[in-house]
């Protein structure tokens, strides 16, 4: 095959479960994605959505309450979901890196940049400290850091937030991994800085053939960084898609909402389009389509059965009924009532 | 007149180095800023950490005193206001801060919450308060028995709404909004910012908007601010200053905003290196080291706040354009 994707989810689903295993939390429903090497995928969704759920489920780092349920993960056609403890301690930070969002959090105070940069290349490629503290150093000039000598001997708190930040993403990419996951890497960051590290994330990515994922709510990080797009709403992807066509054209209520949600520079006049009520509970979500009681466009069906995902295009999907291939005509939509 | 105007206001604070005493620096938060807000209006300060954004909001509020400066109030200097004259400047300015789970103290119902600055401040019998409880709630679209209940029942962006009617609780003339929106969902934020622009129309609302995100700011405000190390930099009329911004800093700061749409590719500036410390700020212009239109002489003299076009601008690529040097404070037009 000449292109297999580099990641493939499979009705993946990751559930967190009450100690009596009276509650069940659906954080990650049936998700089915995939990714190719060298491209971005964005994973957008409100608080709740299930997508820091779904990237501590790529890497197998769920809390003890969360079991993957179902599904499988393929990263290069082996099955993530399969692979024993200790043969995923290989792969982390190998194959697969992660930033996280808070680069203060993510640094340990007590340990040297230098330390840290070279850490998982002394476990993972068992090199010497001599070589891993020279390639730490290389990593920090990669990642536009002034003077690496001096650097690598100091401590994150002598570092800014955008230089740590920075530094994370060198500890990431360090071992040269397939895959990168991104977890709102920026909210922390002003303006300017942002712009930064996203143009060096971006360059990291072509030097290296990296595969990007972005978890993050902001739609404008996916408008710049991302090729393909995955919206999340309770633990579904409820569209997915090439990112230049749904921000054209989007398919479900729900994205074409946050798109007019969001304000715009260039139309300052315009109403915000505000969707109405609260993303719900996800241990007591309603039968039917979880967006339904928010929808404008529910009809009666979608409050019964929840919609599989439908392909709209070539390359798409969307759970609503309202893409299904023969659509209701637009007289048996109602307007959605309060429920 | 203008409903508040603030004339080459200053704070500076006193920092140490370190634990141990050592050497003495002055944080030069905020270094003489102009600026008015005309009843009815919105003024949006945008500016990226350490720039003074909030430190001017606090002078606003009366929570800080200013260093240097003139605060006038509907024309009158706050410093010689007496002891009733800023209590009614207290009430008239208001304030709703980012996150919605710190600002509501849990052990308090909604009621209770809400009518606290009325209680504090004016002297009503109880069935009054619960009337003016029960009409703010209605006024920032809950229900009349959210009264009884509980923050923690509440979800962000409800709890931004019970903030909002704590501040309009004693009628203020001005809020303040600190980042109102940055810590609720997307799906929520446009309802808190379409209840705000609402608020303004129906009760004639100055608001001073605080916030990172440009496209939010540009959408609510009549005037935009921009800050850089303490200083302000660019001024003017919202929609020009957002479509043709001039300072080379406030450019650099529109084109790093992110894009609405994917197609949407425009040339970004990117600046290099951070924002220095404002213990010890650069001589001259301040945005000279990071600037990429500097030019020898911008090391040397701060410039002044000059009018172009519509706006002020402070730099000295447009010296040559109109030197009108007069330190009026900007104004609405």
């Amino acid at each position: 095959m000449p292109s297999a994707p580099l990641l493939q989810l499979d009705r993946l689903s990751t559930h967190y479960v009450s100690a009596q295993g009276t509650r069940i939390v659906r954080a990650v429903d049936e998700v089915s994605l995939s990714l190719n090497a060298g491209e971005t995928l964005g994973i957008v969704g409100e608080s709740g959505s299930g997508k820091s759920t779904l990237a501590l489920t790529l890497l197998r780092v769920l809390p003890p309450a969360a079991r993957i349920v179902g599904g499988r993960m393929l990263l290069d056609g082996e099955d993530l979901v399969q692979k024993s403890d200790v043969e995923m301690r290989e792969i982390r930070g190998k194959k697969i890196a992660m930033i996280l969002q808070d680069p203060m959090a993510s640094l340990n105070p007590l340990f040297t940049i230098g330390n840290q940069v070279a850490e998982p290349i002394q476990v993972h490629e068992g090199a010497r400290r001599k070589t891993a503290w020279e390639r730490a150093r290389a990593l920090l000039k990669a990642v536009r850091i002034q003077s690496p000598e001096a650097r690598v001997k100091q401590y994150p708190h002598e570092m800014s937030g955008g230089m740590r930040q920075r530094i994370v993403g060198a500890i990431g990419i360090s071992c040269e991994p397939r895959l990168l996951i991104a977890d709102e890497p920026t909210t922390s960051l002003d303006l300017t800085i942002q712009a930064q590290y996203l143009n060096l994330l971006r360059e990291l990515q072509r030097e290296h053939g990296l595969a990007l994922i972005f978890i993050t709510h902001n739609l404008g990080i996916v408008a710049k960084m991302c090729d393909q797009l995955a919206v999340m709403y309770a633990g579904r992807v409820v569209e997915s898609g090439p990112v230049s066509r749904i921000f054209n054209a989007p398919t479900h209520p729900y994205t074409e909402a946050l798109l007019n949600s969001i304000p715009r520079m260039s139309d300052p006049d315009q109403r915000l389009t505000a969707i109405d009520g609260q993303p719900p509970n996800l241990a007591a979500l309603p039968p039917g389509c979880a967006f339904a009681p928010r929808c404008l466009q529910a009809v009666p069906r979608c409050r019964e059965a929840a919609p599989p995902p439908f392909v709209p295009e070539e390359g798409r999907t969307a759970r609503c009924w309202l893409a299904e291939p023969s659509v209701a005509p637009a007289d048996q939509r109602v307007a959605s009532g309060a429920i | 007149m203008a409903l508040i105007e603030a004339i080459d206001i200053a704070k500076h604070f006193s920092a140490r180095r370190n634990a141990f005493g050592g050497e003495r620096g002055v944080v030069r938060a905020v270094d003489g800023i102009s600026f008015a807000i005309e009843q009815g209006q919105t003024l949006g300060i945008v500016g990226e950490s350490g720039c003074g954004k909030t430190t001017t909001a606090k002078l606003v509020l009366g929570l800080e005193e200013p260093s240097g400066g003139t605060m006038r109030f509907e024309g009158r200097d706050l410093r010689t206001l007496d002891g009733a004259g800023r209590r009614e400047y207290r009430k008239s300015i208001q304030a709703v801060f980012q996150d919605p789970y710190a600002s509501l103290n849990p052990r308090m119902r909604i009621g209770a919450i809400i009518a606290e600055p009325l209680v504090t401040n004016e002297k009503v019998t109880a069935d009054e308060v619960r009337a003016r409880v029960a009409e703010l709630l209605d006024l920032v679209g809950l229900p009349a028995h959210a009264a009884d209940l509980f923050p923690h029942e509440f979800s962000g962006g409800q709890r931004q709404r019970i903030a909002i009617a704590r501040a309009l609780a004693l009628s203020p003339k001005l809020i303040v909004l600190d980042e109102p929106v940055s810590a609720l969902d997307v799906s929520i934020r446009a309802q808190i910012l379409n209840l705000l622009r609402d608020l303004q129309a129906r009760l004639g609302l100055s608001y001073l908007f605080i916030a990172h995100d440009l496209a939010a700011v540009a959408h609510m405000s009549h005037m935009i601010a921009v800050m850089y190390l303490g200083k302000i930099v660019e001024s003017g009329e919202a929609r020009s200053l957002a479509r043709a911004p001039k300072h080379p800093y406030t450019e650099a700061l529109f084109s790093a905003a992110l894009p609405n749409h994917p197609d949407d590719r425009r040339e970004e500036i990117i600046l290099p290196g951070e924002v220095p410390s404002p213990i010890n700020p650069p001589s001259g212009c301040r945005f000279h080291p990071r600037c990429p239109r500097a030019m020898p002489g911008c090391a040397e003299q701060p410039p002044a706040l000059q009018v172009v076009g519509s706006g002020r601008v402070a730099c000295y690529l447009y010296d040559s354009v109109e030197t009108d040097r007069a330190a009026a404070p900007i104004a609405a037009g």
